[in-house]
């Protein structure tokens, strides 16, 4: 019975029964298409209708290399995770430390800052689309008491990438503020009071206290706020009604991969576009975690 | 010190009137008259409260077959899924088994690749087994999840095995400790992920967009979209339209919102 011991086939047989379930649909929807998707962005000349690979090589990757549009995506998508994530995560910092300060009607507030989270992605984005109207929108009439004049958010290429961060922000605060209210109330409360024995100021506390011990919460926070915004796509698609915004102001990799797959039926450059996009998604992680060996204190 | 407590109240209110904004602009102008919604300045309330625009609104499209499917998908795979992980969780938690650990860190490898990257071969897969467009596309893929498995395993490591031995001394099977022991003591995460399955598969939209082609098979958030570039929808129309996909998760979120927030705050990761 001792679990060092080594395993009889009626170990094994028992341990299948109860892993098989979860064997045969992850097996075939989650470990076959990595590795199917990895082989078929290789595929140069395939027929989908029954099923047959004529030819393979690199062209996938050598068109996406040349192709304006999928410089304008992995462009864009930079352009939405460096305009989304140091807001969100500055903003959500924010008010979950002014969260942590009180205590009447906290839960209350912490309720409301996560409404966004659990609302559908295309119907909130319907109601952006209202908002964000140039002529009779909510936003363009509070903008104009300081002064702004009507923005066609929309439909002008220099504000849908504007308007898709702030709905994306918006959406996405109420999450990291949970998890940043879980750390910040794992601080040690007599952390705080040392600090003010030696005469730290609240700013001196947050920074040198704060901050160093929820570090390891930030950095999670950070993480999946990158990966999650490198694979926007559902706001883009209700945003613009089915476009990538005015002149593929909004075309992000995802976007495009949808294109390629479902609009034009190029099933191998799709999944090359996958692939790079595992690629850049990997790449950053993995510079966060070498980052994070450095300035994180666990 | 009471100043200071009251900057905060009113920062706090301020953020809070944000979040809050388009759900309440979204109400007030889903009870306009269409000429209503487009006056400038606008009008916070309506003048007089349109209550036919809900029934026409419904009505408009088959929205009713929506939510039914929005349903039917919503629980099934959030049963399933509860059913394989606590069944895996189990073994990965208390069973002896050849290759465990190689097995659980390949499981847990495929977590890091994005989903989007899958959606080409998932597609191709349904396809050869004629399952495009059926209730077997939008349920069959997301009954299982290895991340609602690595989250419960931890759950059921929290029971000491001693307590398992010793069930099994007295007698009682794997099948009795796992589903008279274990489950019940982790109730409380299993209601969050299984909360947290449904709000996903509620809201998600790539997925049910790419295996339906027809309205009698779309989910809500798919019906919407689709609604929203029908020619003549008007805005307080589709307002109404957005509230059906949003209210039912918004009221089962506020009635449970407890056992969410202890979900995520358990798992930090997004469900």
């Amino acid at each position: 019975m001792m679990n060092n011991t080594k395993p009889t086939w009626r170990d094994n047989l028992k341990a299948l029964g109860y892993l098989l379930p979860m064997l045969i649909i992850v097996g075939m929807f989650s470990l076959y298409p990595i590795i199917k998707s990895l082989a078929m962005s290789f595929y140069t000349d395939y027929n989908f209708f029954t099923n047959q690979v004529n030819a393979i090589g690199f062209d996938n990757f050598k068109t996406l290399w040349q192709d304006d549009n999928f410089h304008l995506a992995v462009w864009n998508t930079i352009v939405f995770v460096v305009g989304v994530v140091p807001v969100e995560i500055i903003l959500s910092l924010a008010i979950a430390s002014l969260l942590n300060q009180i205590n009447r009607l906290a839960g209350l507030f912490r309720t409301l800052y996560f409404m966004p989270f659990v609302t559908s992605v295309v119907a909130i984005s319907m109601v952006w689309r209202w908002i964000y109207n140039k002529d009779a929108g909510l936003l363009n009439y509070l903008l104009g008491f300081v002064g702004v004049h009507p923005i066609d958010w929309l439909n002008d290429p220099h504000y849908a990438m504007p308007a898709l961060i702030i709905l994306a922000i918006w959406k996405g605060l109420g999450f990291n503020i949970l998890l940043f209210l879980v750390a910040l109330n794992n601080v040690d409360q007599r952390l705080y009071d040392a600090a003010m024995l030696d005469g730290a100021n609240s700013w001196q506390r947050f920074w040198h206290v704060t901050l160093p011990m929820i570090s390891p919460m930030t950095f999670l926070v950070t993480v999946n706020a990158v990966i999650g915004s490198f694979k926007v796509f559902d706001e883009i698609f209700a945003l613009f009604g089915g476009q990538p915004g005015p002149g593929h102001s909004t075309l992000t990799v995802v976007y495009y991969l949808y294109q390629m797959f479902y609009e034009q039926n190029k099933y191998g450059l799709a999944a090359a576009s996958g692939v790079v996009l595992f690629l850049m998604i990997l790449v950053v992680t993995l510079f966060q975690l070498w980052w994070s060996k450095k300035h994180v204190h666990y | 010190m009471q100043s200071k407590k009251i900057l905060v109240y009113i920062l706090l209110v301020l953020g809070a009137l944000t979040m809050l904004l388009p759900f309440f602009w979204m109400v007030s102008t889903a009870f306009k008259t269409g000429f209503e919604a487009l006056q400038t300045p606008p009008t916070w309330l309506p003048k007089h409260f349109q209550w036919g625009n809900w029934v026409r609104a419904w009505q408009a499209a088959p929205f009713a077959t929506y939510l039914i499917n929005s349903v039917v998908v919503s629980l099934a795979t959030t049963l399933g899924q509860l059913v394989t992980s606590i069944l895996a969780a189990f073994a990965f938690a208390k069973l002896n088994f050849s290759g465990k650990k190689v097995l659980f860190t390949i499981l847990l490898a495929t977590m890091m690749v994005p989903g989007e990257m899958l959606i080409i071969p998932n597609f191709v897969t349904l396809s050869e087994l004629h399952l495009v467009n059926t209730y077997g596309a939008l349920i069959v893929p997301w009954l299982a999840s290895f991340f609602a498995v690595f989250t419960l395993r931890q759950s059921f490591a929290s029971v000491p095995d001693q307590l398992y031995y010793a069930a099994r001394l007295d007698g009682a099977s794997d099948w009795q400790f796992l589903w008279r022991v274990l489950v019940p003591n982790a109730k409380s995460t299993i209601t969050a992920i299984g909360l947290l399955q449904i709000i996903g598969s509620w809201n998600s939209f790539m997925w049910p967009l790419i295996v339906t082609n027809t309205e009698k098979m779309r989910t809500l958030p798919v019906g919407l979209q689709a609604f929203s570039s029908d020619s003549g929808v008007q805005y307080p129309e589709l307002m109404a339209a957005s509230t059906f996909v949003i209210l039912p998760m918004v009221v089962m979120y506020l009635l449970l919102n407890k056992y969410v927030v202890a979900g995520i705050s358990n798992t930090g990761i997004k469900g």
